[in-house]
């Protein structure tokens, strides 16, 4: 596997806290790695150390097997889209864009501009300053003025969270096509499970300052490594060590043949595509089953028998 | 609510009104009359007052004062802007730096002016040390010159550019200094590229605010310029006290205003809305 990017064992501590501790990541080229976590997890300070804007207390980080953690932010090449964009507001577009190319004393800057400004579907724009700009231009933007510097990693700080919610899985979408497109290593940083599952390749499940588990999003959603990256990757019932998605569970309101669990169903809900059912099993323990609607439908204290396939269960 | 919004506006209204409209007004009618035996005003009705102001020797010293307030405001803008970056640069401690600039408002403008002669002067504080040093033998002429009414209007009014700059600065995302670090901006780049045009409001804010104060000193020249090194503030003042014109001075003090509105017109005029 050809490695792009590289953190070993990289902490960052702060006065009374442990923002980032003892933190490995094995990057690959031209992948779209995310890391995930919930807010707190230190997976924002992790890309802000690859950028340049924290140092870490401890650690290497390697970009294409050298080290950069000592590097200052305009000496690495890797390029950044902020949360909030930070587009220059006295600078249109274009001047946006430019930017970075003039900043490396580029020769030819309309020509990489006008590229980047088709490849993102900018062009009539290039002349707007960001405030006549909409939110998703806007982020074009961002990421245009990235991309035209052709990073090693381009780091994507929650790059969806500021679209509203419709344009955010147009948006997802295209980011993944765009990101094959170019062909460069994309870092992202998300708080959104569904969002790293549905766009990377890789992630990395981080939890109180600590990488959980890495691997591809399918492998970490049905084998996951701990407690906490089941629950955070999606819902699950657990019954001891053993746990078990919603989805994967089926109801029959008579026993079914195999092994099956009793239950009285506590509320069922129609979502349109399934039924939610919540059901309390006889040692008291709430179990909730996602089924297809045109299996049953269930009411309240009904009696149901809870099943699945072995195959199915998260075993730690 | 619309209401309440109307309501505040009329102290201001009043204010405006009764304290700066009417003894403008004042000061027009003064200005059109002829002078009084011992200062005040007369009939007759008059425009002498305004053609005595084609005079070179007030020309003269309107330019030296424009030329001065121009030379302060810069000299101001060269100490204060790289004070309000770092004062907006320091953390914590910014609320400490920013009492620290406002402190000298604590006294009197006319006690510090009056300090600052007590340093400057040639048996001040500065000539003694120097002299008891042995790095001078005569005592330099610090007062009562040119140079001594340019530390006084640039340590009287550097407070006054030094806080709306801050204040811009301050608005000033951070996120953006760290997006031109990330693009290969190197820090004076970024400081011109960025920070700079981005505080441009509060530097022109700023600069208004100082040079207009500067071009209608008069106790910072006549205190520090000993009289020798008048600006056009002092020609107002002398008319209504010891020349007692006071239809000249009152001339001289709407001409000036004047002078003023249409140096300023083209910043009221920006696009982007008004002075700041």
């Amino acid at each position: 596997m050809d490695t792009v990017l590289e953190l070993q064992q990289v902490s960052k501590h702060y006065a009374q806290h442990k923002a980032v501790n003892d933190v490995s990541l094995t990057v690959p080229r031209g992948s779209l790695y995310s890391l995930v976590g919930p807010s707190g997890c230190g997976k924002t300070t992790t890309l802000r150390m690859v950028a340049g804007f924290e140092e870490p207390t401890s650690g290497a980080m390697l970009l294409n097997g050298e080290r950069i953690e000592h590097l200052r932010p305009y000496e690495r090449n890797v390029t950044t889209v902020f949360q909030s964009y930070a587009l220059f507001p006295h600078m249109t577009a274009s001047a946006n864009i430019a930017f970075g190319l003039h900043r490396k004393g580029t020769a030819d800057i309309t020509g990489p501009v006008s590229k980047v400004l088709d490849l993102l579907q900018l062009a009539g724009k290039e002349s707007r300053y960001p405030h006549q700009l909409s939110g998703g231009e806007k982020q074009r933007v961002a990421l245009a003025r990235a991309l035209v510097l052709e990073p090693e990693v381009l780091l994507l700080d929650e790059p969806l969270s500021a679209l509203d919610p419709q344009l955010r899985k147009q948006v997802r979408t295209e980011l993944k096509a765009l990101q094959r497109r170019v062909g460069i290593t994309f870092l992202m940083v998300t708080h959104d499970q569904e969002e790293a599952l549905s766009l990377s390749d890789h992630i990395a499940v981080m939890n109180k300052g600590k990488v959980e588990q890495t691997g591809p999003p399918h492998e970490m959603y049905l084998k996951p490594a701990t407690r906490f990256v089941a629950g955070f990757l999606g819902p699950v019932n657990w019954l001891g060590n053993t746990g078990i998605r919603p989805e994967s569970t089926e109801l029959s309101a008579t026993p079914p043949q195999g092994p099956s669990r009793r239950a009285t169903v506590r509320s069922a809900m129609f979502l349109g595509n399934c039924y939610h059912v919540e059901a309390t099993l006889e040692d008291g323990s709430v179990m909730v089953s996602e089924v297809q609607r045109e299996n049953h439908s269930f009411a309240p204290g009904q009696t149901v028998y809870v099943y699945w396939l072995p195959q199915d269960e998260i075993t730690l | 609510m619309i209401r309440l919004r109307a309501w505040c506006l009329t102290p201001s209204l009043l204010m405006l009104g009764g304290l700066f409209l009417i003894p403008l007004a004042i000061i027009f009618s003064y200005s059109v009359l002829s002078r009084g035996p011992y200062g005040g005003v007369e009939q007759p009705f008059t425009w002498e007052n305004y053609a005595r102001l084609a005079d070179p020797l007030y020309l003269s010293i309107l330019l030296r004062s424009v030329l001065y307030s121009a030379i302060a405001t810069t000299v101001c803008l060269l100490m204060g802007f790289p004070l309000a970056l770092f004062i907006s640069r320091s953390g914590p401690r910014r609320n400490l730096y920013l009492s620290l600039v406002a402190l000298p408002f604590w006294t009197s403008f006319l006690v510090r002016t009056y300090a600052w002669m007590f340093l400057l002067r040639d048996t001040g504080l500065i000539n003694t040390t120097l002299q008891s040093l042995g790095l001078i033998n005569e005592p330099l002429p610090l007062l009562y010159n040119p140079f001594a009414v340019m530390i006084g209007l640039v340590y009287g009014y550097l407070p006054f550019l030094i806080l709306p700059i801050y204040a811009s600065l301050e608005r000033l995302d951070k996120s953006l200094l760290e997006a031109a670090a990330d693009l290969g901006a190197r820090p004076l780049t970024a400081l011109m590229q960025v920070i700079l045009p981005l505080s441009m409001p509060g530097i022109r804010a700023g600069s208004v605010l100082v040079f207009i104060s500067c071009l209608g000193a008069y106790l910072t020249p006549d205190l520090l310029g000993g009289g020798k090194t008048i600006m056009i503030g002092n020609v107002v003042q002398n008319q209504f006290t010891a020349a007692r014109d006071w239809p000249f001075g009152a001339a001289l003090s709407l001409v000036l205003m004047l002078f003023v509105m249409l140096l300023l017109m083209p910043l009221l005029r920006r696009k982007e809305g008004g002075l700041l």
